[in-house]
């Protein structure tokens, strides 16, 4: 008797008619679940259970697989899927969520898809977003340029979680990129009728099939409603909500274009690359990198902790990019050592806003004494990303201080706060 | 899909629709969760011990551990897509006159948003209902006819309100599951109004009836499938002053048409009052497609369309003298899908009843509301944990009073049969037996009056809807009880809708003494006046201020 078979159960209660369940490791497992004609799933307690017949086998469903036929007229797309939400079916193993949608899957699921680009999938890897390691971008950066070659543009389904990580790491890793790459994912689940799977997915396509910018960006749901998704700019984005649709937001920087769901593409910020011809090439990665968020009792260990594996460290201080230096604690003396082997640099918590190396005497002394760089307005995730390659860079320092990837602005617009 | 990958017919047909859904909320009762921008919490522990004290009452057998499903719908009447569900009990019973009747399961649920406005295009639904635990009770199919029927619903509603249920219109509904013998199990929702329910299923037996008389019709006439060409009459029609028609040719739209092959006069076949075969294919047409409507030629000529279009209609569809035809006129592709969905319905007939669930209309006849869903559309709540229902759990949660125990327990402390009634059903039914507890120098009717009827009498003395709230009654009881205001002020005080205590200094009964002084003031000022006289003008100046009995004594004292 396994998962799937109809079965009936005989108890000291009555006889119960049902496909057998898979019961969650996580749950107590004196549970039997049976899943009755009606469709309603109950449990019975396994010892009450006296007899156990099977009805039906179980057969495993042959899927139906979508055929992609070919239009010259349109541009092409490829679809890169990596695992997440938006690749999503119920597990009946564990109860939960699991990742499993390749990239044909979408195509069939949501047919609109193939009037808007021809569509190439591939499916890079199948993870939850949140277990990525340094190697795994690599690999999307790889299958990116390897796609680039044919493809008008490139989308990427991501989990969200860490999706902002990938595209801030992804718009360092591929030099002079001469195309979109448009990174998209779900806040619910495909399997109802209220996903923003859809929507994401028709905005993404849009975008990287005929948006005239050549960067990474993260293309999500622009409000709750399914009015248009932003497309957002890779390194100067963040998830800003644990279960909204509209979670993604720009920090300090405007939403590039808004997309809408009838395919108009409306532009909000005219700051980006432009498509052009020439060749990407890819950078390379180290992840021995250490983010430390600090607060003010934090204890020096934890600096010379993280020291004695990175090569180099980002540090998210308080205000204007503030830490500690004058308590009982000897942080300033960790820092003063550890900076004559490894570079720190200073990003700040607040998020928005950037940080100064000189506005107070803290402030000089961490930049002047310490020898802290200040990264200004950028985010500590595309610090984290960014240093991740400046290390495999001649002078770390120097690829930290250059605006890369749109990852400093000049100017902080009054109305790109809070929204 | 469900678990098993299979499309529920119900929910494939929604899909179709493209429709737009808004929802209307405000903060007092909608947050993320129902807006479905955040997960849900756990079910909520009161309404899982009401299904369970349910579940006792109908000496149904308890699942070990309630599972929560999501049903699929697609609708928009919930903003996540589906209905979150579970299975708490089966196999319960309940006592009618003509024998047991079975209640295969107890479900608890969640409620759906309702309804507030339909377009064609667009449905707007208001999220204060949503979320809100409800109780599904199923009851098998043992009631044999429409007054056992209300009977058994009557009964079941009784049960419901010994719980801590919401009462007034909407909080229970019932859905009624009619099917006669050759028929199919057909579901009606939306019958707020008990003495419906005996029409309801009386009406639907016949649409059974004639719908299967249709069937046998078709047969007779060797007509095996509905397979037809959809045909474009946009210029056939151009000339037409149909309203529907030139709407829709103005407006860059299509009409478009098929010929129904040897169903002449069965669209126009009444299956319940008013209503006919064409009725039931232009409500699917309608649902499928948001069309308006179609025309069917058993009602023509009519509706602007003159015998010269039919004549030129039948040339162009090549009907023969027993076939029909059906129009759409809306845009191509509406009038296209529509004109399928009523291919789909025509097709169901020759098959008999199709298994569908309908909406109550005012009149005991029946609208289609969607296609019978099937298992395929439940499937696991992967947010939520299941709840496991021990014995000791079970055991521990006590039974409520049954309702005409309650009467009876309130006839005793002094109520007339109607008020005990009244009391036992209101929703102040535990207010009532505080105050009558505190307030032992009150009459026990009289409590239940003030709490009962005193809304009622306003809103019809006064034509003012009030709305106290349990601290208005209190307090109001308190002022009674310590004598501080006369039984005569409570109706003035009430219908002034502001919170008791605010106002209650105005109604203030006056002192003995000064009371005294009052008198003589009116009684000097009235001099020349008869005593009754004086009695009218005292009682006019000084109503509720203190008691009649009083004011008259002193009148004759002072005069």
């Amino acid at each position: 008797m396994k998962p799937g078979d109809r079965v009936k159960l005989t108890t000291s209660e009555g006889t119960f008619e049902g496909t057998l369940l898979p019961r969650p490791a996580l749950l107590s497992s004196d549970i039997t679940v049976l899943k009755l004609k009606t469709g309603y799933n109950i449990g019975i307690e396994s010892k009450k259970i006296e007899k156990r017949t099977v009805l039906q086998e179980y057969q495993t469903p042959v899927p139906v697989r979508a055929k992609i036929v070919h239009d010259p007229a349109l541009p092409t797309v490829a679809i890169l899927s990596t695992g997440g939400t938006i690749a999503s079916r119920v597990d009946y193993r564990t109860g939960g969520v699991y990742a499993d949608y390749s990239a044909e899957d979408f195509v069939m699921m949501c047919p609109e898809l193939s009037k808007i680009a021809n569509i190439k999938a591939v499916k890079v890897m199948s993870m939850m977003s949140e277990d990525a390691v340094a190697a795994d971008w690599q690999k999307m950066a790889e299958a990116i340029l390897e796609s680039l070659k044919t493809a008008d543009g490139v989308v990427i389904t991501h989990g969200t979680d860490t999706m902002h990580f990938t595209s801030s790491v992804l718009s360092f890793l591929l030099e002079n990129l001469t195309k979109p790459v448009i990174i998209t994912g779900a806040q619910r689940s495909i399997d109802r009728g209220s996903s923003d799977a859809f929507m994401n997915l028709m905005c993404s396509i849009k975008a990287a099939a005929s948006w005239d910018g050549a960067c990474v960006t993260i293309c999500m749901h622009g409000t709750i409603s399914d009015d248009y998704c932003t497309l957002l700019r890779g390194t100067k984005v963040r998830k800003m909500h644990t279960s909204r649709r509209d979670a993604f937001r720009a920090i300090n920087d405007e939403p590039l274009a808004r997309v809408y769901a009838n395919g108009r593409i409306e532009i909000t910020n005219q700051e980006y690359p432009k498509r052009h011809e020439g060749k990407t090439s890819l950078r390379e990665l180290d992840n021995r990198v250490g983010i430390i968020t600090t607060y003010p009792d934090i204890e020096p260990a934890i600096f010379e902790e993280h020291a004695k594996r990175a090569k180099g460290l980002i540090i998210v201080a308080t205000g204007l990019g503030n830490l500690p230096l004058h308590n009982k604690k000897t942080v300033k003396q960790a820092l003063q050592k550890i900076s004559k082997k490894i570079p720190l640099f200073i990003c700040s918590q607040t998020l928005y806003g950037r940080v100064n190396p000189s506005v107070y005497a803290n402030l000089r002394e961490l930049s002047i004494e310490i020898g802290a760089t200040y990264l200004s307005d950028m985010l500590p995730e595309t610090a984290y990303a960014k240093l991740m390659v400046a290390l495999t860079c001649k002078n770390t320092k120097e690829f930290m201080k250059t605006n890369i990837a749109g990852e400093f602005t000049t100017r902080e617009l009054d109305d790109a706060f809070l929204r | 899909m469900g678990e098993t990958g299979e499309i529920d017919i119900a929910a494939a047909q929604q899909a179709m629709k493209g429709k737009h859904y808004l929802y209307e909320c405000n903060d007092e009762n909608a947050c993320l969760i129902d807006l479905d921008e955040e997960p849900p919490r756990n079910m909520r522990e009161e309404a899982l011990t009401v299904a369970i004290q349910v579940g006792k009452l109908f000496n149904a057998q308890f699942v070990d551990e309630v599972q929560v499903m999501r049903k699929t719908v697609v609708d928009g009447s919930n903003t996540t897509g589906f209905q979150r569900t579970s299975l708490v009990a089966m196999n319960g019973t309940i006592e009618s006159k003509h024998g047991p009747i079975t209640i295969p399961t107890v479900i608890l649920e969640e409620d759906s948003g309702r309804i507030i406005k339909d377009e064609n295009e667009r449905t707007m639904f208001r999220l204060d209902r949503l979320g809100i635990p409800l109780l599904e009770i199923s009851t098998g199919p043992d009631i044999h006819s429409p007054d056992e029927c209300a009977e058994v619903a009557e009964k079941i509603g009784r049960i419901l309100r010994s719980c801590n249920v919401k009462r007034g219109l909407g909080t229970i509904r019932q859905d009624v599951n009619v099917s006669i013998e050759g028929g199919t199990r057909v579901e009606i929702k939306g019958a707020q109004d008990l003495a419906l329910l005996p029409k309801l299923v009386e009406l639907e037996a016949l649409r059974q009836e004639n719908l299967l008389e249709i069937k046998k019709e078709l047969e007779k006439r060797g007509v095996k499938s509905i397979m037809t060409q959809i045909q474009d009459l946009s210029s056939t029609l151009s000339r037409s002053q149909s309203n529907v028609i030139s709407g829709a040719l103005n407006n860059k739209g299509a009409v478009l048409g098929i010929r129904v092959q040897n169903c002449k006069g069965l669209i126009g076949k009444e299956v319940q009052p008013k209503r006919r075969l064409g009725t039931e294919l232009s409500d699917r047409a309608k649902t499928a497609a948001s069309v308006k409507g179609l025309f069917h030629s058993d009602e023509l000529p009519n509706y602007g369309i003159t015998d010269g279009e039919i004549a030129a209609i039948t040339k162009k569809l090549e009907c023969a003298p027993q076939d029909a035809f059906i129009l759409v006129a809306d845009t191509k592709e509406k009038s296209e899908l529509a004109l399928r969905a009523a291919i789909q319905r025509l097709n169901d007939a020759i098959k008999g009843v199709p298994k569908e669930v309908r909406r109550a209309n005012e009149d005991g006849t029946t609208t289609f509301l969607r296609m019978m869903p099937g298992a395929a559309r439940l499937y696991p709540e992967t947010d939520v944990l299941p709840i496991r229902l021990t014995k000791k759990r079970i055991d521990a949660i006590a039974l409520p009073e049954l309702l005409d125990h309650k009467i009876t327990r309130y006839e005793k402390l002094g109520l007339g049969k109607d008020l005990a009634e009244l009391a036992a059903n209101s929703e102040h039914a535990s207010l009532f037996e505080t105050f009558v507890k505190k307030f032992n120098k009150l009459k026990t009717a009289y409590i239940a009056e003030i709490l009962l009827t005193t809304e009622k009498n306003i809103r019809r003395q006064f034509n003012i809807a009030i709305t106290p709230n349990a601290e208005d009654f209190e307090t109001l009881l308190t002022a009674l009880s310590e004598e501080k205001i006369s039984k005569e002020s409570v109706l003035d005080i009430l219908k002034e809708k502001k919170p008791v205590k605010e106002i209650l200094g105005k109604y203030a009964l006056l002192s003995d003494r000064e009371l005294e002084l009052e008198v003589k003031k009116i009684v000097d000022a009235n001099k020349g006046m008869p005593i009754n006289g004086r009695i009218g003008k005292a009682m006019q100046q000084l109503r509720g201020k203190a008691s009649g009995q009083k004011i008259v004594e002193l009148i004759k004292k002072n005069s």
